[in-house]
Order: C-alpha cells, then sequence, then structure tokens
C-alpha cells in the first residue's frame, strides 16, 4: 500500500497574541506545529501501514524550517518527507496544484490522507479539491477507516448524515480528530528518523509559473474584550453575587 | 450568470437574497441550481425568494456524491457560462465546492461570512485564526466559486408573483468509482443553538452523561432551555447530538447569555461563541483559559456550584 499524508505546518493559534492597539493578530514568533488533524491523518495511514504493508510519504508544501516538523513525522512513523516551499504569493490554488505535483513525482500511489482542515484557515478545501485535480474519489470527514486490499470502507460524519462510503484505490481521505488519538514517538524512534530521507523539490520543478486565483486584501482583527470579573473565594457568595450582576446585566428575567 | 445553489433549501433562499444583490449590480441574471428530479414547487419557490430562473439539472441519483455533483456542475457552468457560484456551507456543500474548484482549476473560498463586489471584483470574508482575524480576500480570476454557511444572509420576504424560468437539462456524467453503502440519519434532539437566546453549555468537566441534567436545569430555571456543548462531548462522548455542538467546526453561536461549565476555553471552543452578549463560565482550574474570554466567572466544582445555582436563579426570578 503506497500511503501519502499531506500536513501542513501551521502556527500554534492558541499562543496566538493580539496587538492590544490595531486588534490584529500577531504573526511573527508564534510557535509552528503540524497542523493537529494531519497527525490523525498520519497515526491512520500507520495503522494501514501495520495491517497491509507498505510505505508512507509526508508531504508538506511550507518554509524551509517545516523539515524540522517533518522529522516529528517520519519519528512517528512515516517513511519519507517531500518538502516543497510555494511561491512568495500562494493560495489554494496554488498549494493544492504544488501538492498534485508532489504527489505524481512520487509516482504510484493507493491512498492520500488529509485533515479535515487545517488548523489555523480552517478551509477545509486543500483534500478535495486535490481529489478533483487528480480525478480520483474522495471520502472525507471519515470518522473510521478499514483499509483493505482491493477496497477501503470509512464511517464519515456528515453533519446530520452518517454515512459509509466504500471506493476501490487510489483514493483521497479526509480525517476528524476523532478517528484515533496520534501516537507519541519513543526516543529510538525519533533518533532513528535523522536518517529517514527528506526530499526537498522547487515549486518550479512541479509547476512552472503558477500564480493565485484569489488575492488577500487584508487581515482584519477582532476585537474580544470581556469584563474578566471572576469570583474566587466562598461558592455560596460567588453565586449570589452572579445573579446580581446578570440581574444588572438584564439577562435573568 | 450568478449561480447558487445547496441542497438544503432554507440555505438557498439566504443565499438568493445576497446572490440578486451581486447579479444586480453585474446587470446580469441570478439563476438557482436544481440537482435531481423536476420539482415544480421548490423552483417556483426560488424564484419567489430572489431567482431570475431555475436550473434543473435532471437526474435520477438521489445519494450525494462529490464527485458526481462536482460533474453536475462543471457542465452547468459551462452551458450557463456561470462566472460567479455562490454554494451553500454545509458538508456536501463544501466538499462539492472544493472539488468543483480541482476540476476546474480556478479559485475558491470556503466559509465567507460577507461576498460583495469590490472594483467589480468578487471579494469574501472569513474567520481565521479560530477566530482572532479576519481575512479579506479577492477574486482576480472567474470563474469564482464561494461557500456560505446558514444564517449569514438573511432571505428576502417571500414574493409569490415573481415570476421566472424554469430551464431543464440531462447531462452525461461520469460515474464515481465510490459507493455510498449506508446513509444513516443523525441522532438529532432538534436543538437550535443558533437562534437561543441563552444558552447553556458543558464540556469534560461533567463526568458521566447523566450530569449533563443539572445543566438541562439550569437552562430550564434561566428560561433559556437551550443546551449546548463542547466537542469533545458530542463528537467522542456523543452524550448530546451534535446539534448542540459549538465551536470552530460547530455551531456558531451569539446569544444574549452564554454560560460554559466544564468547559476549558480552548480557542476552538472560543471560536463558535465569541460574539456572545454576556458570557460565564464555571470552572474549578482558576487557571482555565475560559475566565479569559468571560465576562463572569465563578472558580469552583460545578457539581457544587450548579446545583446552588439552580436554585439561586429559581429564587431570583421565580
Ligand atoms: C491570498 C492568500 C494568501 C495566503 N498567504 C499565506 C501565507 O503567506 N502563509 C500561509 O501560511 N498561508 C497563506 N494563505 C493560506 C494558504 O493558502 C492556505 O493555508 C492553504 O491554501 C491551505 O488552506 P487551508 O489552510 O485552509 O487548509 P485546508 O484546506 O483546511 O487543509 C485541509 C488539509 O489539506 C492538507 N494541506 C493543506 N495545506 C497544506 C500544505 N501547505 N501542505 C501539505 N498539506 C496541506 C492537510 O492535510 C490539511 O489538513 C494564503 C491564502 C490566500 C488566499
Ligand atoms: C481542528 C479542531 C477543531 C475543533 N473544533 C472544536 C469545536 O468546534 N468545539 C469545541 O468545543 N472544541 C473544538 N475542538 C477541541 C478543542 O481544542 C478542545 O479540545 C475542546 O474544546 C475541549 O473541550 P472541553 O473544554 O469540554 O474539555 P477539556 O479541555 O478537557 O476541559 C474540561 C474543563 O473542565 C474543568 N473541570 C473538570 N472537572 C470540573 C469540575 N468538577 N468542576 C468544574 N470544572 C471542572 C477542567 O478544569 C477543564 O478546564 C477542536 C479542535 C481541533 C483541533
Amino acid at each position: 500500500m503506497n500511503i501519502i499524508v499531506c500536513a501542513k505546518q501551521v502556527i500554534d493559534v492558541s499562543e496566538m497574541k493580539v496587538d492590544p492597539n490595531t486588534k490584529k493578530p500577531i504573526l511573527q514568533g508564534v510557535p509552528q506545529k503540524i497542523s493537529d488533524i494531519d497527525k490523525n491523518a498520519l497515526e491512520e495511514a500507520i495503522k494501514i501501514k501495520e495491517k497491509l504493508g507498505g510505505k508512507i510519504t509526508v508531504v508538506t508544501i511550507g518554509p524551509a524550517d517545516a523539515k524540522e516538523r517533518i522529522k516529528e513525522l517520519l519519528a512517528m512513523g512515516a517513511d519519507e518527507g517531500v518538502l516543497v516551499p510555494p511561491p512568495e504569493k500562494f493560495d489554494y490554488y496554488v498549494i493544492s496544484n504544488l501538492l498534485a505535483g508532489a504527489i505524481k513525482n512520487i509516482g504510484e500511489y493507493d491512498i492520500i490522507l488529509c485533515g479535515e482542515a487545517s488548523i489555523d484557515m480552517f478551509s477545509g478545501q486543500a483534500g478535495p479539491r486535490l481529489a478533483g485535480l487528480l480525478g480520483i474519489p474522495q471520502i472525507t470527514y471519515a470518522q473510521s477507516v478499514n483499509a483493505e486490499k482491493d477496497k477501503v470502507t470509512a464511517d464519515r460524519n456528515m453533519g446530520d448524515n452518517a454515512v459509509t462510503t466504500e471506493s476501490s484505490y487510489p483514493v483521497l481521505i479526509t480525517v476528524t480528530k476523532e478517528i484515533n488519538e496520534p501516537r507519541l514517538p519513543s526516543l529510538m524512534q525519533i533518533l532513528g528518523a535523522a536518517n529517514k530521507p527528506i526530499n526537498e523539490l522547487s515549486a518550479e520543478s512541479l509547476e512552472s509559473g503558477l500564480t493565485s486565483k484569489v488575492e488577500m486584501l487584508e487581515l482584519k482583527g477582532v476585537s474580544m474584550e470581556r469584563k474578566n470579573i471572576v469570583y474566587k473565594n466562598d461558592i455560596d457568595e460567588s453565586i449570589s453575587k452572579l445573579v446580581d450582576s446578570l440581574a444588572k446585566e438584564g439577562v435573568l428575567r | 450568470m450568478v449561480l447558487v445553489y445547496s441542497d438544503d433549501k432554507k440555505i438557498t433562499f439566504e443565499l438568493l437574497n445576497k446572490g440578486s444583490e451581486i447579479a444586480k449590480e453585474l446587470g446580469e441574471k441570478l439563476t438557482a441550481v436544481i440537482i435531481g428530479k423536476i420539482d415544480e414547487s421548490l423552483s417556483q419557490e426560488y424564484i419567489s425568494y430572489g431567482a431570475d430562473d431555475v436550473f434543473v439539472s435532471e437526474t435520477d441519483i438521489d445519494t450525494f456524491k462529490a464527485e458526481e455533483y462536482a460533474n453536475y456542475f462543471e457542465n452547468i457552468i459551462k452551458e450557463t457560462k456561470s462566472e460567479i457560484i455562490i454554494i451553500g456551507s454545509n458538508k456536501n456543500g463544501k466538499e462539492l465546492a472544493s472539488r468543483l474548484a480541482g476540476r476546474l482549476d480556478v479559485g475558491c473560498i470556503i466559509d465567507c461570512t460577507n461576498i460583495y463586489l469590490k472594483d467589480n471584483k468578487l471579494t469574501s470574508e472569513r474567520v481565521v485564526y479560530s477566530g482572532n482575524a479576519i481575512a479579506v480576500e479577492q477574486f482576480n480570476s472567474k470563474p469564482a466559486i464561494v461557500t456560505v454557511p446558514s444564517k449569514v444572509f438573511d432571505p428576502l420576504p417571500k414574493d409569490e408573483k415573481r415570476k421566472g424560468e424554469i430551464i431543464k437539462k440531462k447531462f452525461e456524467i461520469e460515474k464515481s468509482a465510490s459507493k455510498i453503502l449506508k446513509v444513516q440519519e443523525m441522532k438529532s434532539e432538534g436543538v437550535n443553538v443558533e437562534d437561543a437566546e441563552i444558552i447553556v453549555s458543558c464540556g469534560r468537566g461533567f463526568k458521566n452523561k447523566e450530569d449533563i441534567k443539572m445543566i438541562q436545569d439550569l437552562a430550564d430555571a434561566i428560561k433559556g432551555r437551550t443546551v449546548g456543548c463542547s466537542r469533545p462531548i458530542a463528537a467522542d462522548l456523543k452524550w448530546l447530538s451534535e446539534d448542540h455542538w459549538i465551536g470552530l467546526s460547530g455551531h456558531k453561536v451569539k446569544p444574549k447569555l452564554y454560560i460554559a461549565a466544564g468547559i476549558s476555553g480552548q480557542i476552538q471552543h472560543i471560536a463558535g461563541m465569541r460574539d456572545s452578549g454576556i458570557i460565564v463560565a464555571i470552572n474549578k482550574d482558576p487557571e482555565a483559559l475560559i475566565f479569559k474570554s468571560a465576562d463572569y466567572g465563578i472558580v469552583g466544582d460545578l457539581y457544587e456550584v450548579l446545583p446552588k445555582l439552580i436554585s439561586a436563579v429559581k429564587e431570583k426570578i421565580g
């Protein structure tokens, strides 16, 4: 089974600060990590490999420092990494085409796994978009996956409905956070990852002259100012103060 | 032409309002799309809510597969020469729009909380970084595909006198290699958190499913009656149905009062309730993040706080 996992390096949104004057998020100096659900995608890939054998390649479209993040994925159990730095300006179209280019470059594949959505931009576009580009079936929002030799079935959370879908290979699957608990690599695995290859490719070598279809005009801040009155002491007293405050606010009627 | 589509007709009604504004500005027609059997009454409804005409892509296929629906849309867009496609942002709509964007290799923006024309180009706003910012993005290319969630726009008042054409067409499409084995309606308790004025929410601070009754009791006492929850309660533990789920990947709510008990306040939960009027947090951990996003907080064990709070509220408002 040749498995490809698309994993995005994102900023850790929970560590993000907002500039108190402009209300805009401060993007510099925020720690980077692999988007949470992409680790679930890799975990699922490892489980499939444990069952059916094969090889796992992780693909990241990201800056050079994403190499450190790919090493974490190699330690978890991926066999190889591919890193493609995007051109200076990029959008969903450019990213998906680079993913498609990198995957065609890898060659044979049976399953492509993606996250339901990335934790920073959260569009959930890249997976199904990539499936469309490659012209292969897609199984989205998988909460459990059962891969067999010549087909895969998945239970999917589609909001109003729970849908079970089956597909032959190749197929692209996007997974939700609930599908599994990503493993933590052992020290041995972390050391072992140093010997696994990370293939760095240029965007130009995959798809030349990709230009964005969508431009970012502005990143607007959103203010979140709250009173932050916290009652810490005697519970009975806290409750009566809270109820009084809520009545004054006019929300208790 | 401007196309509007959702498999949820309530969302279509909402999108027709904004769609007609954009179509008028461009001097183009607004077309509602139906994929399925010819449905005269639904078509007329779409016209009453603002569509200039309705395009019915006739098919017997009655289960949704993004591969096949995207294929219908490729044909519809070619046939109508449409340059703006607005799709309802439920899960089906998102995977359809994204795949379609891949098939046509065009621009696409998911989950827009506003769309408008700026310098005659389609421009959108969407929430990014878990609610910490709004990205204003603009298409420099056509066709442009966007998805818009429910309740972003209001529908126009229904005008039964409006007339429009119903265009019918059958396309041959490629069958998908995937098979739908089972579709099961998710258990739903029929709550509508999006319209609620008061929401009382529970998180993993609750130890047992039975204990959630305390939240219901508080909701009743406070005359809110609407119960919400964090993702783990609906998605992992399945103690409540998904219509209660609030957050980035769940429902976005803006009640006058939001009470969070036993919820840690991770940014993905906050993303769903940050626009609430007053936010109250109950958590035993004084360092819990939720207090940073709250107007009022009580540090304490919810098993002690909730029963007392329920009595205090009852005493206050009877
Ligand atoms: C005009 C514009 C400018 C932008 N500029 C920047 C910028 O400067 N820096 C920036 O970080 N982002 C930028 N973005 C956002 C960037 O284009 C998106 O992050 C990217 O297209 C993926 O979208 P998403 O994050 O919403 O991922 P989703 O569609 O939510 O991702 C779903 C899944 O697809 C896969 N995936 C997504 N992206 C990647 C990737 N890069 N590598 C591997 N797998 C992936 C993962 O499996 C992920 O779980 C910009 C966007 C626009 C529109
Ligand atoms: C891509 C992505 C999307 C997500 N989308 C969502 C979403 O839409 N909605 C959402 O909610 N989450 C979402 N999450 C998950 C989110 O990150 C958190 O994991 C989740 O919100 C935590 O739920 P919780 O607060 O109920 O549980 P926990 O984080 O476990 O918090 C439980 C809290 O209860 C408190 N507590 C425990 N016992 C007591 C007691 N006896 N009395 C009082 N307090 C007590 C604890 O101090 C703790 O603060 C998403 C995550 C990802 C990665």
